[in-house]
């Protein structure tokens, strides 16, 4: 583990994996609810969680140099249960890509356990693990100007759904008419870094 | 019976509704957005009367007028223009009555990017995650205006601020930003880094409320290959492909793939905001306040 200064009040904290990060993010979530850890934002990424808005970021820096990290906690939340055809412009070029039939990707992507690693490029925008990583596929090299809402894709080891129309690159695969985002919903966010997902196939 | 409401009668280029942001959720993906020249919303609040808190308009390069539906106290500050009541020329960075009707038309920049209208009460449209703030990156809170646009107004707390004018800080004929190297300046060469804090850079045309992009040589890479995603924060001076620094501003990004160079002090980031295209940026290395 280690902390590298970004500007005076923040602190980025490295890990090996993305267990790792996972595991960071839950242990400072951890601290903050107990109140040994005051900061304004915790974003956990990939292979990093940034803290900021720190009073001491040195201190903090220090301590965390001799901590362990702990496992990742069991999966005390509900399972978010998300309904997906799988009927995307991009489902036979992924086939291909797995060597596997269409139909299979649908029966290999929902036989997977996800979490959402850490979210970003939209709000309610989750970046889901837990797809082996034989699976993963490259992004598109020229992104699609429009990918509609509900839009489920793939990139990298990554699984996400678009919370709203955008351009994008990712590889989709599927529709889902989940509503990821809803501000005047509590929480907005269907999706928060930790939840554990599944994608279950409903008829296109 | 009082009508608190301001009709748009011209949008201009970009006015959007602002507050102080919604700083929080970036693990959820959202940006903490907000006036980029804080300051100068803190002012025009104060002048008026307002709590701090309270949203208000900020426009861009060629302001934009209004029509209040009841009688308030306005002020308008930030970059320097040009203001009207009805035609007749009225005080900038003070408070103005403007009469229920009367058309409120804040006029070009002659100097700085954007300019913060308060209206007393504040505009009161619905908060999104405890913030009336626009954020164009992720489209929460209200659009941006357009012509014919009506925004509720709330009720004002307490009278207008009993000054004539106050100082305020011109904006920068060369933006000098404090940065903290790090946290990926070993991404890039020794001289790189020399580049980017002793060559000067210039505001490019491409910036917004997302980043201030810059023109000037680029900066190259000692590491090949993508960086993983990470967090970003205000004032992270990422590096994307082409080499040219990009300085994040309130509706960045909440995660990013690029690597970050150095970080801005957020004390500078106000000016950025008021740096007209074209204006010198100058790139000053300072200790980080916690090494």
């Amino acid at each position: 583990m280690r902390a590298l200064p970004v500007g005076d009040r923040a602190l980025l904290v490295e890990v090996s994996t993305d267990e790792e990060a996972q595991a960071l993010h839950a242990d400072l979530l951890r601290r903050r609810a107990e109140g040994s850890l005051s900061v304004r934002e915790i974003v956990p990424a990939a292979r990093t969680v940034l803290l900021d808005g720190l009073d001491d970021p040195a201190r903090l820096a220090a301590r965390l140099a001799t901590a362990t990290l702990p496992p990742v906690p069991p999966r005390a939340q509900e399972v978010v249960e998300i309904p997906v055809r799988y009927d995307g412009p991009d489902l036979a070029a992924v086939a291909d890509h797995w060597d596997v039939s269409p139909q299979e990707v649908s029966r290999i992507h929902t036989a997977a356990e996800f979490r959402v690693a850490f979210c970003g490029f939209a709000p309610g925008f989750g970046y889901l693990t837990g797809l082996p990583a034989r699976y993963g596929v490259p992004r598109h090299a020229t992104p699609r100007t429009t990918v509609p809402a509900g839009s489920v894709g793939l990139a990298g080891p990554y699984t996400g759904v678009y919370p709203r129309s955008s351009p994008g690159g990712w590889q989709l695969i599927g529709t889902t008419d989940a509503v990821l985002w809803d501000h005047a919903r509590v929480p907005a966010a269907l999706l928060s870094p930790g939840t554990p997902v599944r994608f279950v196939p409903v008829e296109a | 019976m009082t009508d608190r409401a301001l009709a748009v009668v011209r949008a201009g280029a970009l006015t959007t509704v602002q507050d102080q942001g919604r700083p929080g959720h970036a693990h959820l993906g959202v940006p903490r957005s907000g006036a980029l020249d804080a300051p100068a919303a803190a002012l025009v609040n104060r002048l008026v009367g307002n709590p701090p808190e309270a949203a208000l308009l900020e426009t861009t390069l060629n302001g934009c007028d209004v029509r209040p539906r009841s009688t308030v106290t306005v002020a308008v500050a930030g970059a320097p223009c040009p203001v009207t009541v009805d035609g007749r020329p009225a005080a900038w960075g003070a408070p103005v009555r403007v009469p229920a009707g009367a058309l409120l038309s804040v006029g070009t920049a002659v100097s700085g990017v954007r300019s913060y209208v308060g209206v007393s009460g504040g505009v009161a449209v619905e908060p999104v995650l405890g913030s009336r703030s626009t954020d164009l990156l992720s489209g929460l809170g209200p659009p941006p205006l357009t012509d014919g646009t009506v925004l509720p107004l709330g009720t004002p707390m307490a009278p207008h601020a009993r000054v004539d004018v106050v100082p305020q800080p011109r904006p920068p004929a060369e933006l000098v930003l404090r940065v903290t190297l790090g946290p990926r300046d070993d991404w890039f060469t020794t001289a790189a880094i020399r580049t980017l804090t002793t060559h000067p850079y210039r505001v490019s045309s491409a910036s917004n409320r997302i980043g201030l992009r810059t023109e000037g040589p680029a900066l190259e890479r000692a590491r090949p290959g993508e960086l993983p995603s990470e967090g970003m924060v205000l004032g992270a001076i990422q590096v994307p492909p082409d080499g040219r620094p990009v300085v994040f501003l309130a509706d960045h990004p909440t995660t990013g793939g690029y690597p970050v160079i150095a970080v801005a002090r957020p004390a500078d980031l106000p000016a950025a905001a008021q740096a007209v295209p074209g204006t010198p940026v100058r790139f000053v290395a300072v200790r980080s306040r916690t090494r």
